[in-house]
């Protein structure tokens, strides 16, 4: 790591605990990296997030991949969210990879068994694209091994839809993402995916007096994403996989940060894949734009 | 003259500000209005074993001031500071929720009131969702108008 990043670093640290221990009130948002649970972002929020993942490549350089996420809530029903990607593959470059637009609608109104959400994705990425946010299909690690200036050339233009599965009981979420995915682009076929998570708070009730390191703020629990073919040849074969697990620190002031280190499941998966987050939720977001749309006045 | 990349970039960037305007526009429509009669009409759907659960953290002397910052970090910017009532959400002093049963403020907390911009608060762990009702049944109601 050169000095300037690594200054840049202890700087962006330091910052973040300065933050996390001079402000009150934190959010409560999931562990989850790749694994989404039913819950929408709240009415009127917008959350930023900033996301990184470090992966090893055999055959190739390591990388790392990156992504800002806009999460707003358009409703209580409806949250939208837009994603911008890029990576730096080591001893090759730094790019833009594209962009992705995406819903969550929430199906039923109240809380049942099983919590159903659906989830519709547009994204038009190259192929340097190395986020890994979902991994579908036949996505092997070999095919992040091409260069970029290669890799760069082909352009990707996907329909995603999943659905949501997603439950809490006694402290516990479970989740599972089924991922059917169309490139638009030829005449490729549908691919398949899934996810699955499962995480509970270390502490299930709340101190009567604020604190930062309570145990009620810190989520653990793990994840497992990886591919399940094509309409052709669905199954294992092929296919990559992962466990990671994952813990989030709902810090003061909105913020969160996760962290999730990832292992490749097989010999077609990365060994290895440093994962972290962080975002900052801005809850009268809507209502700023309310009054610059001339809404009501409080 | 434009190029195809350019006026494909500048077709889809434009379609993005649209959706993100419309996005907005749509979620400022009214979705709670405090004039409305019914606004605490869903308390009379909570089902009536939801109703009729007590809350377990009674006698427990903390469960009020734990609730009370659960509140101010996840109820306070649509209820207010005060649960006096705000823009987003109504008052959680009125007469209906201090009449409710415990089990039913729970059930509303649980479930939401989605259509109406309310979120299900699930995610909350199911003790401090009780902290939480500990606490608004120890707000004091508003006064009445004639009061």
């Amino acid at each position: 790591m050169s000095m300037l990043n690594l200054r840049f670093t202890i700087g962006f640290l330091v910052c973040l605990a300065a933050v996390a221990f001079t402000l009150p009130a934190p959010a409560q948002e999931s562990p989850y990296i790749v694994t989404y649970d039913h819950y929408l972002e709240e009415p009127g929020s917008l959350e930023v997030e900033y996301f990184s993942t470090f992966g090893t490549q055999r055959q190739g350089n390591d990388f790392h991949a990156f992504w800002m996420e806009f999460e707003y809530g358009a409703t209580a029903w409806w949250t939208t969210e837009a994603y911008f990607d890029g990576q730096t593959t080591f001893n090759d470059s730094t790019i833009f990879t594209g962009f992705r637009f995406e819903n969550r609608f929430r199906i039923l109104q109240r809380e049942h068994f099983i919590n159903p959400v659906l989830y519709i994705e547009y994204e038009q990425t190259s192929g340097a694209d190395k986020i890994l946010k979902e991994v579908e299909g036949h996505d092997v690690e070999a095919d992040y091994a091409v260069p970029n200036g290669i890799a760069r050339k082909e352009h990707d233009h996907e329909l995603e839809s999943k659905l949501l599965l997603s439950k809490t009981f006694r402290g516990w979420n479970v989740a599972e993402n089924t991922i059917a995915t169309k490139n638009l682009t030829g005449g490729n076929p549908w691919e398949f995916g899934y996810a699955i998570g499962a995480s509970r708070p270390l502490a299930l009730k709340a101190s009567a007096h604020r604190c930062n390191l309570c145990r009620e703020n810190f989520i653990a629990g793990v994840e497992m994403y990886g591919g399940l073919g094509d309409r052709y040849s669905f199954g294992l074969r092929d296919t990559s996989h992962y466990l990671a697990p994952v813990l989030a620190w709902n810090m003061p002031s909105d913020w969160t940060l996760r962290l999730s280190p990832g292992f490749g499941l097989n010999d077609n998966s990365h060994r290895f894949l440093l994962r972290w987050g962080v975002s900052r939720e801005f809850s009268s977001f809507g209502d700023t734009i309310n009054r610059w749309l001339g809404g009501r006045k409080p | 003259m434009t190029s195809q990349p350019i006026r494909y970039r500048l077709r889809i960037s434009g379609a993005l500000v649209l959706a993100v305007v419309s996005t907005l526009s749509f979620a400022q429509k009214g979705k709670y209005d405090p004039n409305r009669k019914d606004v605490y009409a869903e308390l009379e759907k909570a089902p009536k074993k939801a109703a009729t659960r007590s809350n377990p953290l009674d006698h427990d002397p903390d469960a009020a001031a734990a609730g009370a910052n659960l509140y101010d970090q996840h109820c306070a910017e649509c209820h207010g500071e005060f649960a006096e009532g705000g823009r987003k959400g109504p008052s959680l002093r009125a007469d209906p929720v201090h009449q409710a049963t415990p089990g039913t403020l729970f059930w509303i907390l649980t479930n939401g009131v989605v259509r109406r911009g309310m979120p299900v608060w699930s995610k909350l762990p199911e003790p401090q969702r009780w902290q939480l009702i500990s606490y608004l049944k120890s707000l004091n109601p508003e006064p009445k108008p004639s009061e």
